[in-house]
């Protein structure tokens, strides 16, 4: 950031860093945007993109972070999201923050409300919010529900909402990932006309074509820290030079040594398409095809949102979503999983992405999660043995050397790593042949991560057939024989361990089946 | 401190909880100048509290499972009118009777469970209809008039044990049971040392085990002795005998079967035991059927021991039941409590409700006592949890940040 660019630039963000326990969420970043143009912030899921922009809106406040905020000509201490929002930031979440009974205007007005001696002037607000609604392009009736409406226009009502509060600086994080192509192209259209009313925009986005549309600067961030800032304007960046920014670490060495010996195939999934659980004609997963051989760990590629844990769980029991169609084959064998029991006694294990409210009860201990997905085996006439669930638990935490006292122990106080190594265990206790891993490390530090890959190779190992579903693409590759890739819903390719990159991961990853060259087997 | 931590198993709430029933009784006792611990107030304690403590094992099932039962008092009111005039119209014998009703109270446990767990309406709102809609029921079928029960069918509510063998001057089955009572913990409490010590599990030192053994002993031995020397023809209550044997049952179910684990994983995580494999409808079905059959039973004891059913039975029961549990230390959000801790709740509430009475406090300041006490207990509850771990604010402002920030590793529950 030169200095000369301090004179035209709303926003400075210098040499940010932000700590969470154990982790180093963002590592000394720059940020400079310039008054009126569309920045866009690029990276992969994790990066601490999100993270930066919490700190910029006050959601982390100052003091629990370090470095400085340049806004509007100050250095800016947000203490909250109300302290930014009076300096005119507003920041738009992928979740959108609407009340679904509530009607357009009430939205827009929602704690904001045109009042006189706090009576609501519903007449104006009715007149104001016609105005800001004609300015973002929507043209329905103010008085309908936000239910009525689509996701698209849901995100124009927000837009509408920040526009009231006199906005300078909007940030949209992840505005199209629920659009379709029209609402898309629509917002985007939007954010040109607010950019000729001077209105700066930041936009996160894993759609790299929109971003190579609409940005006119892209701050890439990696690993928590700024890597560099393109000059769209400028001429020479494309898709090709944003994801090389995005991708461009270099892997190092922390897998176990493993060689595969694959067996036959054990799992196969085919035609498999599921619908989204509320929305209707919402398909989640669309007509996968997928294998997995025994001593084969497949690898499952897709930015956030992308279908993968929606495919997993529809597969483990028809535990997400409605079923449509598909067929699932076990050794060659078509089975009926209806749900989650049946699954289990068909010989698959799901290890869920979202430990503490999908994967835990936390009111638990140790020994009583170990055995939890299988009591039937400790079991005669219905009453558990208590003595073999303690002996069971008990070689778990030898065999995977989880740190804790004793397994009477509560599982809420154990770490992350360790508290995965008891779902582990869990699962292996199962004695599945198919063992699907969502997000196995997240939130694991280093070290943690180094043992739950040694366990998962030595499960693969043992004949079983491992898939793992990351976001982390240096995992996938260092762990993966075969990686699918996934995006939105569709698997848009599967590369072999040693034709896989992070580079063409990422293009199947953010490109639609068309632009790619490589199929789903 | 520390030695009467490892005396209790380190849980501060069970401890507290026994040692506050012990000091309200030994306060009682005192200052009711021994009327308290009599057999006579003894006997009539359980005799009057029985089938409240009946409900209060069933609720704290179905508040483990994260739901909760209102209607246990309308349905037990229903189903003590409907065995009363089955005694007195269809002559059905006092045996067959109490079979009907407790078939009744499984039909209605169906309804109720249907509703909430497979067709997904909250307990609070199913069994709030079914409160007012078994109220009407015993009213109507009653036609609102009180039905008197034969002599033989009392017995449940308000018999004892006969007198069998020598005349030793005491009821020698209670006796022998009290006894065998004691030969159980005895001989339990030693195989349990030696099953944990070939298990390599932790052993607690010998005195603390034998100081428990003889704890619980010197306490069993002494109500035994006061149910045994009540006046002639008494000794431990039916309706107490008939408690125990469900304390011994679902304690059991509770804690050792899978069944039993299934509801505490349902009440603690839902989503989890469903991806665990647990089908969290048929265990809230069994929950919801389970309460409305024990809620049967309590119905009939208390009509075996009023000697008539009348159609103002079981008001107000269901919230007698719920504070036991809650005192007992179960949470609101499920997933957390005990038989046991329930009953220690329900005889709380019962010794204290016996002693204002003996003492003479009228039923205005009885009422707010109680009602201080429940909040009491709860509040040291929420304090004992929240030491060390996050406080209410605390919880709200986690979920506030937790796209990003990773939980500290704590229960999401605030126990209750």
């Amino acid at each position: 950031m030169t200095e000369t660019m301090t004179a035209d630039a709303i926003l400075q963000m210098r040499s940010i860093t932000k700590k969470f326990p154990g982790v180093l969420a963002l590592d000394a970043v720059n940020l400079a945007v310039a008054r009126g143009e569309i920045h866009a912030i690029c990276g992969e899921n994790g990066a601490g993109k999100s993270t930066l922009m919490k700190v910029l809106s006050g959601v982390y406040p100052h003091g629990s972070y370090e470095g400085d905020i340049f806004y509007d000509g100050q250095v800016r201490q947000f203490r909250d999201i109300r302290s930014s929002e009076k300096a005119g930031i507003v920041i738009i979440h992928q979740e959108l923050a609407l009340i679904p009974e509530l009607s357009i205007t009430e939205n827009i007005f929602l704690g904001n409300e045109p009042a006189r001696m706090g009576v609501i002037d519903w007449a104006e607000a009715r007149r104001r919010s016609v105005d800001l609604l004609d300015s973002v392009g929507l043209h329905d009736d103010p008085d309908t529900p936000i239910k009525d409406i689509g996701v698209g226009k849901q995100q124009l009502v927000e837009i509408a909402k920040a526009l009231n509060k006199d906005v300078k600086l909007l940030i949209l994080d992840e505005p199209t990932a629920a659009l379709n192509e029209e609402d898309s192209q629509h917002l985007l259209r939007i954010m040109g006309q607010l950019r000729e009313k001077g209105i700066t925009s930041i936009i996160i986005s894993h759609k790299l074509n929109e971003i190579e549309q609409v940005a006119d600067s892209i701050t890439i961030i990696r690993d928590g820290k700024s890597i560099e800032t393109l000059d769209v304007s400028a001429g020479g960046v494309d898709e090709d030079r944003i994801i090389k920014g995005m991708v461009g670490r270099s892997l190092e060495s922390r897998f176990p040594d493993h060689t595969p010996h694959f067996g036959d195939v054990l799992l196969e999934v085919e035609n498999w398409t599921v619908a989204h659980p509320n929305v209707e004609d919402r398909l989640v997963c669309k007509g996968s095809n997928f294998f997995v051989r025994a001593g084969e760990i497949v690898g499952f590629a897709g930015l956030m949102g992308a279908g993968r844990t929606e495919l997993a769980r529809s597969v483990f029991g028809r535990s997400y979503g409605r079923f449509l169609s598909g067929q699932v084959r076990i050794h060659g064998k078509e089975v009926q999983l209806r749900n989650v029991r049946q699954a289990i006694d068909a010989g698959l294990g799901y290890v869920t992405e979202d430990r503490k409210s999908l994967g835990l009860n936390l009111l638990d201990d140790i020994k009583t999660t170990t055995v939890a997905a299988n009591l039937r085996k400790i079991s005669r006439y219905d009453v558990v043995d208590r003595r073999a669930e303690y002996a069971v638990a008990e070689d778990y935490r030898t065999s995977l050397r989880t740190k804790t006292p004793s397994v009477d122990e509560s599982v809420a106080k154990l770490s992350g790593g360790n508290q995965q190594k008891v779902v582990l265990a869990k699962w292996m206790f199962t004695d599945p042949e198919v063992l699907i891993l969502d997000e196995p490390t997240r939130g694991i530090d280093v070290g943690a991560k180094y043992e739950i890959y040694g366990i998962i190779q030595e499960l693969a190992r043992q004949g079983k057939a491992v898939i793992v579903i990351s976001s982390e693409l240096p995992e996938l590759l260092g762990l993966s024989d075969r990686i699918y890739t996934i995006f939105e819903g569709t698997i848009t390719g599967v590369l072999n361990k040693d034709e896989a990159t992070q580079e063409n991961l990422m293009r199947l990853m953010t490109a639609d089946r068309a632009d790619s060259g490589l199929q789903a087997g | 401190m520390n030695a009467l931590k490892q005396l209790f198993g380190g849980d501060t709430r069970q401890f507290g909880m026994i040692f506050a029933l012990v000091a309200l009784i030994l306060f009682f006792q005192f200052r009711t100048g021994g009327r308290t611990l009599t057999s006579g107030n003894v006997i009539n304690l359980i005799n009057g509290n029985a089938y409240i403590l009946v409900l209060a094992i069933g609720m704290v099932l179905v508040i483990i499972a994260g739901h909760i039962d209102l209607s246990v008092g309308s349905i037990a009111a229903f189903v003590g009118i409907a065995v009363a005039i089955a005694m007195r119209d269809w002559h059905l014998p006092w045996w067959l009777a109490i079979v009907f009703g407790l078939v009744l109270g499984a039909v209605i446990g169906a309804w109720q469970g249907f509703w909430v767990a497979y067709v997904g309406i909250p307990a609070f709102i199913v069994t709030l209809a079914g409160m007012m809609l078994f109220r009407g029921l015993n009213q109507f079928v009653g036609k609102s008039n009180t039905v008197p029960v034969p002599e033989d069918f009392q017995v449940i509510g308000a018999g004892y044990l006969p007198e069998v063998g020598p005349v030793t001057g005491y009821n020698n089955l209670t006796l022998l049971l009290g006894l065998g009572a004691v030969l159980f913990f005895i001989l339990s409490s030693r195989r349990a040392r030696i099953k944990n010590r070939t298990l390599g599990a932790v052993v607690a030192p010998l005195w603390v085990d034998v100081t428990k053994v003889t704890l619980i002993s010197a306490a069993v031995l002494y109500a035994t002795y006061l149910f045994a020397t009540g006046r002639p023809g008494t000794s431990i209550p039916i309706s107490g005998l008939i408690l125990l044997v469900l304390v011994l049952i679902y304690g059991f179910i509770s804690t050792r079967t899978i069944l039993g684990r299934h509801v505490y994983a349902v009440g603690g995580n839902k989503h989890a035991a469903e991806l665990s494999g647990v089908r969290s409808k048929k265990v809230n079905f069994l929950v919801m059927m389970n309460m409305s059959i024990l809620a049967a039973l309590a119905g009939m004891m208390f009509v075996a021991r009023s000697t008539a059913s009348g159609p103002f039975d079981g008001v107000m029961w269901e919230l007698d039941a719920i504070a036991a549990v809650f005192i007992g230390g179960a949470a609101v959000s499920g997933g957390v409590g005990t038989v046991m801790g329930s009953i220690i709740g329900g005889l709380v509430m019962a010794v204290l409700n016996n002693g204002l009475q003996l003492l003479g406090v009228g039923a205005d300041a009885t009422q707010i006592i109680k009602g201080l006490v429940l909040l009491a207990a709860v509040a040291f509850d929420v304090y004992n949890k929240t030491q060390g771990k996050p406080s209410i604010t605390g919880l709200l402002m986690r979920s506030f940040n937790k796209p990003s920030t990773p939980a500290p590793p704590t229960p999401e529950k605030i126990s209750v």
